[in-house]
């Protein structure tokens, strides 16, 4: 957990309003774990005021220019354009300075070895999956579903496939694969694969319509959530969630940037979860 | 003018410790309350040692659940929060937050809070038995509890009768912070001077709003949430002056500071130290940043001692 002023090292379109940034970023390889995310700093000027959270969605070496040169180690975050902060981190370039504090939270529980994972990730939620089916791979099947509004939606479909991921594509519209919702595509996996695990990052209601059917079959299941934040290391408490047995007389809060963003399905209250639309930063 | 110099050329450090209520601070630079966790939050970032106090989220004698989400949102230059005066309570507090606390040498200052005047007498007499304590900072201004502090902080009348009843239960210095919600922010400053405060902090937030157009709700679900930010600085600094021209106790100021040059304005216009809030959860190491910047002020400026600075605007 450091704040390190640094540089961007590429920043692309990979998908229309969706953004792939490439940062300078020592020791993240050894340090972030899938799920973990930054504080993301878009200027030092206003606005924005504050950061922004974000996903890792890998981390990785650039290739020195030199032989016997140390490698460089980068993260990559992928953005949606949404509002203020993201409209104007696609403007910057290669050698932008920004600022990056992380990584932070608890990531995911890896599972048992060898048993079947499904992977769910509804549009910008594929990010911090990536890491994590790079990390299961080695030793268990997984599967990812991914869905979208349209086949805008759906990104870095090859990259997960290169992984070794099985990856089943469902859209709204059906302009990319099946047409309808990833919860659909869900169901009929668990009907195949009943002792699966499953692994959820997405918009609230996707999330919640996972948990559902997880909680029907006594599935396992561990989310990744999305909050507005201001401090992400515990001090603001803005972005607290319900947590399982909350009650007015028994108020039980989880941080999402301390105690998640990834939970287990049983830590939370669902009856209550707060679903704030965390897409647009909170600022117009 | 030009910056003293050493026989050897290196430039004299400035002295940077203030005093208030015989509270001895080695900076005038703090925390604000709530956007500093119980000071642990930001050890990984900050040394903690470097800051003139440390100041932490505001307690009540149980521990309080807080407000439903969302709870933060931003605004142009600054946030509106609505967190509900969220925190563990008093017992935990001594239990486990506390001994963390204790490493450290900088004064530990507790923000504290009341929904009854019993509440805030009770509070302030646990708080005055605990050695690890240096001072406490009265909170009669939080805007985002219903039927908390509101009350207290914009009538002088209750203002005054709950901080003379905390007096009289505590021998530490008793900070107490203000909210500016009121009309004459004058009148509440001297209803608390009167009542026996020490020192005045201020200001808390501004009450404000922000609307999400496409679904015509609130953006923060308590509705009204408490401003604070870069956005606040202008109003905040025109309130600490207006008050040090009412009272003689030490008055701390507070406010959308998130630089030196941010800082040195309240110092100009008389606060005796400074609080910083907001910039926290922008950049965990703002106050350390804060604290450099006002010495290399003064050695650029040729002060040698920061006391020389405040209380000298010039009008």
């Amino acid at each position: 957990m450091k704040n390190r002023k640094t540089i961007i090292l590429s920043n692309q379109e990979i998908s229309p309003g969706y953004y792939r940034m490439q940062i300078l970023a020592p020791e993240y390889n050894r340090l972030a774990k899938p799920g973990q995310f930054v504080m993301f700093r878009v200027q030092r000027s206003l606005p924005p005021l504050l950061r922004r959270p974000f996903g890792i969605f890998r981390t990785g070496y650039v290739e020195p220019d030199c032989d016997g040169m140390p490698a460089k180690e980068f993260i990559e975050i992928i953005y949606k354009v949404v509002g203020t902060g993201t409209g104007i981190m696609q403007e910057l370039h290669q050698g932008d300075r920004i600022e990056l504090l992380g990584p932070l939270g608890r990531g995911f529980d890896l599972g048992d070895p060898d048993e079947e994972k499904i992977l769910v990730g509804g549009g910008i939620g594929l990010v911090p999956l990536y890491m994590l089916a790079e990390k299961m791979v080695v030793n268990s099947n997984v599967r990812l579903l991914m869905g979208g509004r349209t086949r805008d939606d759906i990104i870095t479909v090859t990259e997960f496939e290169r992984l070794g991921v099985g990856t089943y594509v469902s859209t709204e519209d059906g302009s990319l694969g099946e047409e309808g919702l990833v919860t659909q595509v869900l169901e009929r996996k668990l009907d195949k694969y009943p002792k699966a695990s499953v692994y959820a990052c997405g918009p609230m209601p996707m999330i919640d319509a996972v948990q559902q059917i997880c909680s029907q079959r006594g599935t396992p299941l561990q989310v990744s959530l999305e909050a507005l934040m201001a401090c992400g290391v515990g001090a603001c408490l803005g972005c607290v969630v319900k947590g399982a047995g909350h009650s007015a007389d028994h108020p039980h809060y989880l941080c999402t940037c301390k105690q998640g963003p990834v939970f287990h399905a049983g830590e939370l209250d669902w009856s209550r979860l707060a679903t704030p639309d965390a897409e647009c930063g909170g600022d117009q | 003018m030009a910056a003293q110099k050493t026989k050897t050329g290196t430039p004299v450090r400035p002295n940077m410790a203030v005093e208030i209520a015989g509270l001895k601070l080695k900076n005038p630079v703090m925390p604000a309350s709530g956007t500093f966790g119980y000071g642990e939050e930001y050890a990984p970032y900050l040394d903690l040692n470097r800051l003139g106090a440390i100041i932490t989220k505001g307690l009540s004698l149980q521990p309080k659940a807080g407000n439903e989400t969302p709870r933060i949102c931003e605004t142009v230059s600054g946030m509106l929060n609505a967190i509900g005066l969220q925190n563990v309570g008093i017992e935990a507090f001594i239990e486990d937050k506390m001994p963390f606390l204790a490493q450290y040498d900088a004064p530990v200052i507790v923000n504290f809070f009341g929904n009854t005047r019993d509440e805030y007498a009770e509070l302030a007499a646990r708080l005055d038995e605990l050695p690890g304590v240096a001072a406490l900072e009265m909170n009669i201004s939080c805007p985002n509890v219903k039927q908390g502090g509101i009350v207290f902080g914009t009538e002088a009348g209750a203002a005054h009768e709950v901080v003379a009843l905390v007096r009289k239960k505590t021998r530490k210095p008793l900070i107490v912070k203000l909210t500016p919600n009121v009309t004459d922010i004058q009148v509440t400053a001297r209803a608390v001077e009167d009542a026996g405060a020490d020192a005045i902090s201020l200001i808390n937030t501004l009450t404000g709003m922000a609307v999400d157009v496409k679904t015509r709700k609130p953006r923060i679900a308590n509705t009204i949430g408490g401003l604070s930010g870069p956005a606040i600085r202008p109003i905040a600094v025109r309130m600490v002056h207006q008050v040090v021209q009412a009272v003689k106790v030490p008055v701390i100021g507070i406010g959308g500071i998130s630089r030196a040059m941010d800082a040195l304005e309240f110092l100009i216009v008389g606060a005796r130290a400074v609080q910083v809030g907001t910039a926290n959860f922008v950049d965990p190491h703002a106050m350390a940043t804060i604290i450099d910047g006002l010495e290399e002020f003064c050695q650029n400026e040729g002060i040698t001692d920061i006391n020389e600075l405040i209380g000298t605007l010039e009008v």
